[in-house]
């Protein structure tokens, strides 16, 4: 093909740059007229969700770093200037923090939509796994922000995790020293997580570009977990989804204005309000909640490197779950035997995890820690492959049109 | 490449070109010129001149009451300095070998003749926690040196781990005596 693509747009002034850079065709075709399942349920909000999410972090945070000083002597009382002097900077600043908790919930419901309804098979494995790496990616920046108020618990938590990485022999500790920049956390440590704090989101949204290029290319996986085979199966993306979408982003900011307007310090730590201080330990590290299922893992394992392995092979095993899960079949609803597990027992491991993060490790709360550790990997790494093979399936409905259209009678029989 | 470059002529007996050779060299020395231009990125987040540059402190121990400890900062680590009593150094130097996680002698945390002064970095071998006990009346664990209060681990009185999941004794930074009452870090 030469010469300029043909725009099929009637305004000649959007034609004219359409010819050239057919950027209003390719919306038109990826969110107007894109072919799009007809039989998502509400757990397909939540990609746009976190969409919107993203947006509103960069937008308060670059609005904040307008006002923030990141240096060791200045970083805390600049928060405090956000909260108390700067116009609307107590909005900025509750919307970024709880923004980051709305972000973790947002994506977190998104991945456990991927699990339940086995998005994550062929060909979408490698949708997948972009979006294993937008989590961790998403966990960097969370970190790296939460240090930047320079309170007790940004300072040690700080430390805490980058510590984790002294537990490789040899390498660790050069290792250690190299991100501090210095031989505790401070000034230089502060300095590079802001300047890191605020690269990485960009980062995020190329990511989150190749994670969309990828879907748009295997199409979306839908609650029946049935492939698209014509289009009877299908609904434009517009107006259909952009409506279904805008329903979610309604109830999603409802949620957001509550944690900010009436609860803007609920998720957050107390001890975060006392400045950093290197000379003393608060009782209790305690990251955020986010973090917390992941932190019980670290702690649940008596041996340093040993713990650090195991959290971090808690992330790494989802990498691996496309070739793991041996079922032919996508969605648990066709799945009686794995349904239970992965509805239930996996998230109810999750919750168990993340109260154990947030506990000393005595007592009780050791024995829950190994329990639901052991519950973790045995369900990814024994469960999934062996139910896989094992497990009679229910029959699957010959399209989605078919299942949809079957509701419908059956719906209206039951009216009458 | 063999096959595209064998019209072109170069082409040895074993198949071979002179293309390769200078595909391989160009790559290398593209390599090279990566790392040579990432390096200096990579080692400016190491510590700065200025960090690095050892500050050294002098402590006059004088005021330290015996069986306690006093906090100092060096190199932006905190640092302990415990004016030990009889009992325990003398549990320290009895400690068999064979009970400690990473065995050494307790001569070789000490000045010679200077066994009552432990000197120690501050930082629990964990995850970089500063332990309880330095003071009295702090909590000391079951070996009466040291207890982490973040993650449980505990130490002897000569700052050697006893109990997980800390998996090192805690360091002992460098200094020298220059007076009976007063050392120098650093």
């Amino acid at each position: 093909m030469s010469g300029l693509f043909k725009s099929e747009i009637k305004n000649p002034v959007i034609n004219w740059i359409d010819c050239r850079l057919p950027l209003f065709t390719m919306m038109s075709k990826e969110y107007g007229s894109f072919p799009t399942p007809k039989n998502f349920n509400y757990f397909w909000n939540f990609g746009a969700l976190a969409m919107v999410n993203l947006v509103i972090m960069i937008l308060t945070g670059v609005f904040l770093a307008m006002n923030y000083t990141p240096n060791t002597t200045m970083a805390f009382a600049s928060v405090q200037h956000i909260m108390r002097d700067v116009n609307y900077g107590w909005l900025l600043r509750y919307a970024h923090a709880n923004g980051a908790s709305m972000f973790f919930i947002v994506v977190y419901i998104h991945i456990f939509r991927g699990l339940y309804y086995g998005s994550y098979k062929a060909p979408r494995e490698l949708l997948w796994q972009l979006g294993v790496v937008i989590m961790l990616l998403m966990m960097a920046t969370a970190f790296m922000g939460y240090v930047l108020p320079w309170g007790q618990m940004s300072f040690w938590g700080a430390k805490v995790i980058t510590s984790l990485f002294s537990a490789f022999p040899v390498v660790g500790q050069p290792i250690v020293t190299w991100l501090w920049g210095g031989f505790s956390v401070d000034n230089p440590t502060l300095n590079r997580f802001f300047s890191l704090h605020y690269l990485l989101p960009f980062v995020l949204v190329g990511v989150i570009f190749l994670h969309i290029v990828a879907l748009h290319i295997t199409g979306s996986n839908n609650p029946l977990g049935v492939e698209v085979k014509g289009p009877a199966d299908t609904l434009p993306f517009h107006p259909y989804y952009t409506v279904k979408d805008s329903v979610g982003i309604c109830v999603f900011l409802i949620v957001f204005s509550v944690l900010i307007f009436f609860a803007p310090n609920y998720l957050g730590h107390v001890d975060n309000y006392i400045p950093a201080n290197p000379l003393s330990t608060p009782a209790d590290i305690v990251p955020e909640w986010y973090f917390l299922p992941f932190y019980a893992i670290l702690r649940s394992v008596p041996n340093k490197l040993l713990g650090v392995l195991m959290m971090f092979s808690s992330i790494g095993v989802l990498l691996v779950i496309p070739w793991l899960d041996t079922s032919k079949v996508r969605s648990s609803r066709f799945r009686p035997v794995y349904r239970p597990f992965v509805a239930f027992v996996l998230p109810i491991c999750l919750v168990t995890l993340g109260e154990v993060g947030a506990h000393s490790p005595v007592g009780i709360w050791v024995i829950l820690g190994r329990v639901a550790t052991a519950y973790y990997f045995f369900h990814f790494l024994v469960l999934m492959p062996v139910l896989g093979k094992l497990e009679t399936t229910l029959p699957l409905p010959e399209s989605i049109s078919e299942a949809v259209l079957k509701a419908k009678t059956l719906k209206k029989a039951e009216a009458v | 490449m063999a096959d595209s470059s064998a019209s072109v002529g170069h082409s040895s007996d074993d198949g071979v070109t002179k293309r390769d050779f200078l595909a391989l060299l160009a790559s290398a020395g593209a390599a090279v010129t990566v790392g040579a231009i990432a390096w200096p990125l990579i080692d400016s987040m190491n510590p700065a001149a200025d960090t690095l540059a050892v500050s050294a402190v002098e402590v006059d121990l004088k005021p330290i009451l015996l069986g306690s400890g006093i906090t100092l900062l060096w190199r932006g680590q905190p640092i302990f300095v415990r004016y030990r009593t009889p009992a325990e150094i003398k549990e320290a130097q009895d400690t068999p070998m064979a009970d400690l996680i990473e065995p050494q002698e307790d001569s070789a945390r000490v000045k010679p003749g200077h066994d009552q002064w432990l000197v120690l970095i501050a930082v629990c071998t964990h995850l970089g926690c500063i332990p309880l006990g330095n003071k009295l009346g702090q909590k000391r664990g079951d070996w009466g040196g040291y207890y982490c209060p973040c993650h449980g681990s505990q130490y002897d009185t000569s700052g050697r781990v006893r109990h997980g999941p800390a998996p090192l004794n805690l360091w002992v930074p460098p200094y020298a005596f220059e007076s009976d009452t007063k050392i120098k870090i650093g």
